[in-house]
């Protein structure tokens, strides 16, 4: 499936060049899209700070990633067309919008297409890029509401429906456990990831009561020391390092 | 014109509190939606739910059908502005403001801190939706499944989703 999504890549990335005004000269030739790689030059690169894509090409690369994201995984899409064929942004900057987007709430990939569009073209861009990240699944999610209505006492609908969110279930567990996997190891992380769980599916407090009562605690766990600095990339949460097929939101 | 202004509180506050993204805040919206508005039942909103699993995109943008289930295209369109437009504006401040934190030893407080109440948050998310859809030996089968076949293999998610809504429909 990655291939064909890299085949899926590659063929928007032709399409892409070939017609439309070419924006944005990289101070490199851009990287052919079927490296596979993890390492790339890009982030040794020195990126112009006056690179400017087009409204349209941001738009029309927000609108791929949106729409051809089927189970997840845009901002793997954004990465590979912004950093590594196009250079509009580098590893470091990409990595520094993942840590904004994460810890901030709301969806990932709403949050992601914020910040690049923001970095690249200022409020236009953010409000462009957000707009391509959502106006294809929202098409396809109304035509499928629409069609639910007029359906939703079929029985084999209702099964089909049923089958997908019992896979949501493990593709879910799957994420999760995937996004928290250094918080799964660590006891003290262990411990706040237990008495949130119980306080909100046990306890059932209310989530405004989760978050003020829990989140000030977990930070204050971690305050910063004054003699001795943390080691950065050790204790940064899920933004470092290798990141997985599975990430999404 | 009651029922535009509670869907539209209900979803931007939802917004602003989904930190870990949109599992994190589906136990709150499942409680929302269906035990204190009574809006929906269990089944729909689970139903609901899959429908974004099928789209493209964020599978939160399901909240447009329920927002246009209850009060038409007017609420899908409140639903949408209270749940996508808060977020996009605080990040939009924030992303701003963030580089002048770079020296700020809190900065790596907050997002050390707030991790692991996402990934808790996440959690209670996924039991939510367990609850509603291991109804049975079939969906339990499917559920662990997908998840096995997700560690083992990297396969687009979308694909096994689908799957899993064929098989329960021939499987009984």
């Amino acid at each position: 499936m990655r291939r064909k999504q890299r085949e899926l890549s590659e063929f928007f990335y032709t399409a892409l060049h070939s017609r439309g005004p070419q924006t944005g000269c990289s101070v490199e030739q851009p990287k052919p899209p079927s490296s596979t790689d993890t390492e790339t030059p890009v982030s040794s690169t020195r990126i112009e700070p006056d690179l400017h894509p087009s409204l349209l090409t941001l738009f029309r690369i927000f609108i791929l990633a949106g729409g051809l994201s089927f189970g997840g995984g845009a901002v793997a899409y954004l990465r590979e067309y912004l950093v590594r064929e196009e250079g509009w942004l580098d590893d470091e900057g990409f990595l520094g919008a993942m840590e904004i987007s994460e810890t901030l709430p709301g969806l990932n990939a709403v949050n992601m297409a914020i910040i690049m569009g923001d970095n690249l073209r200022g409020l236009a861009g953010a409000a462009v890029s957000v707009i391509g990240m959502l106006l294809p699944g929202t098409i396809v999610v109304m035509v499928l509401g629409i069609l639910y209505q007029s359906n939703h006492s079929n029985p084999d609908v209702r099964r089909f429906l049923l089958g997908i969110a019992a896979a949501a279930v493990g593709l879910l567990s799957a994420v999760t456990l995937q996004i928290g996997r250094r918080q799964f190891r660590q006891l003290p992380d262990i411990a706040i990831i237990f008495v949130t769980f119980l306080a909100v599916s046990f306890v059932k407090l209310p989530l405004f009561v989760v978050l003020l009562g829990l989140g000030p605690i977990s930070v204050w766990l971690y305050r910063p020391t004054v003699s001795k600095p943390r080691a950065q990339d050790e204790h940064l949460p899920f933004h470092r390092g290798e990141r997985h097929h599975l990430f999404r939101h | 014109m009651t029922r535009l202004i509670h869907l539209f509180l209900v979803f931007a506050l939802l917004s602003v509190m989904a930190v870990g993204g949109g599992t994190a805040v589906l136990p709150e919206m499942q409680h929302m939606t269906v035990h204190t508005f009574h809006w929906l039942t269990d089944a729909q909103f689970r139903n609901i739910y899959s429908l974004g699993q099928v789209a493209p995109g964020p599978n939160m943008l399901m909240v447009l059908v329920i927002g246009y289930q209850l009060a038409g295209w007017a609420g899908m369109a409140v639903v949408g502005i209270g749940f996508f437009l808060p977020d996009c504006v605080i990040t939009l401040f924030v992303n701003r403001w963030w580089v002048h934190l770079g020296g700020w030893p809190w900065r790596t407080s907050i997002q050390r801190g707030l991790a692991p109440v996402a990934v808790g948050l996440m959690t209670s998310g996924t039991f939510a939706l367990a609850r509603l859809s291991i109804l049975n030996v079939q969906t339990l089968a499917i559920a662990i499944a997908v998840f096995g076949i997700l560690l083992w293999r990297h396969i687009n998610p979308g694909v096994l989703v689908l799957l899993g809504g064929a098989v329960c429909i021939l499987w009984r």
